[in-house]
């Protein structure tokens, strides 16, 4: 009944550093939940990082894993994948992370369609170093450097992946952790790049300043908004606003992965 | 419906209040940072708590 996470996470690490109530927790639990059902080998399975609070992750996880520079878990989990492409590779990071300072790496490892999961958490802030706003706070949110209100337009995770080409792109938030063991299993089994946007709440620095008077203010938020996709189709533009749509957002199987496209170079290289 | 029991573990428990929140049946309660579960007879073993809790802290074994 009971499920084991223990043997999954490194002796002694537990109690987290995350603060009281921040979902990356339920998602660390999805995301080993996942790596159970597909069944795969802490050996053979690379999680790679780059900074920030949910790129803490792989350091409680059993497996290889890799804590890399600001933002470039992806061009660092590229080199991992080309190296070995035998290997797993699951990517970890933040919405800042992943979209502002590795904005680059992250749309280009889309481009290319290299087989790995990237799983984005998404708490619409920089929570680690202090409450800035970042690429995905809401219009009119405050933040720490954004006292008067976010000017900026947010920054639609799942649709930047879409349109720089990856083939599974996925959203789900941290209220629904069933969901997040399925989406993170259905992004493992892709041949090609899985984005899995996991909507996420932290109350530290973005719930407090924005009305939020609790951790369940902010998860009651993201379950009150999040509709699903197929429900989504029978509402009006004016009923989604303010909602973000959840589940399988697309889905391609036709595009070429880029480790066996690069194999043919390999292959025509040595064959000249 | 009975034979859940839960088990906290203190260590891991920050005291978010998530799990007393979105448990449908009321089995548990805040002593003030920390939760507690004064009707485990109530539970009827949905899981919410296990799969909510951030903190790796409570857990619904079958009796």
């Amino acid at each position: 009944m009971a499920y084991d996470y223990e043997k999954s996470i490194r002796p002694g690490k537990l109690p987290h550093i995350w603060c009281p109530g921040c979902g990356h927790g339920i998602v660390m639990k999805g995301l080993i939940r996942a790596m159970d059902t597909c069944g795969l080998d802490r050996k053979n399975t690379a999680i790679v990082s780059g900074i920030g609070c949910a790129s803490r992750l792989p350091g409680y996880l059993d497996a290889c894993t890799l804590h890399t520079a600001h933002g470039r878990a992806a061009a660092f989990a590229t080199g991992v994948k080309m190296a070995k492409p035998e290997m797993t590779v699951i990517c970890c990071g933040g919405d800042g992370d992943g979209t502002a300072i590795g904005g680059n790496h992250f749309i280009h490892a889309c481009r290319r369609n290299i087989d790995m999961t990237y799983v984005l958490m998404n708490n619409f802030i920089y929570g680690m170093t202090g409450g800035q706003f970042s690429p995905c706070t809401p219009t009119g949110a405050k933040a720490s450097t954004t006292p008067y209100g976010n000017p900026d337009p947010i920054f639609d995770i799942s649709k930047l992946a879409i349109g720089a080409g990856a083939t599974f792109v996925a959203r789900t938030t941290a209220a629904h952790p069933r969901e997040i063991d399925k989406l993170i299993v259905q992004g493992i089994q892709h041949k090609g790049m899985s984005i899995i946007e996991v909507l996420d709440d932290c109350p530290t620095t973005y719930g407090r300043r924005n009305k939020f008077r609790s951790v369940v203010d902010m998860m009651k938020h993201l379950k009150a908004n999040a509709v699903p996709i197929k429900a989504a189709a029978k509402m009006t533009a004016e009923q989604l606003q303010g909602k973000f749509l959840t589940g399988v957002l697309f889905h391609d199987t036709e595009k070429p992965e880029y480790c066996a496209q690069y194999a043919e170079v390999i292959k025509k290289a040595q064959g000249a | 419906m009975s034979g859940a029991r839960l088990e906290i573990i203190e260590r891991n428990c920050k005291g978010c209040s998530i799990c007393v929140e979105f448990c449908p049946k009321n089995v548990l309660e805040m002593d003030v940072f920390l939760v507690t579960a004064p009707r485990p007879e109530d539970c009827i073993k949905c899981m919410q708590c296990e799969l909510l809790c951030p903190d790796f802290a409570i857990k619904v074994h079958d009796e």
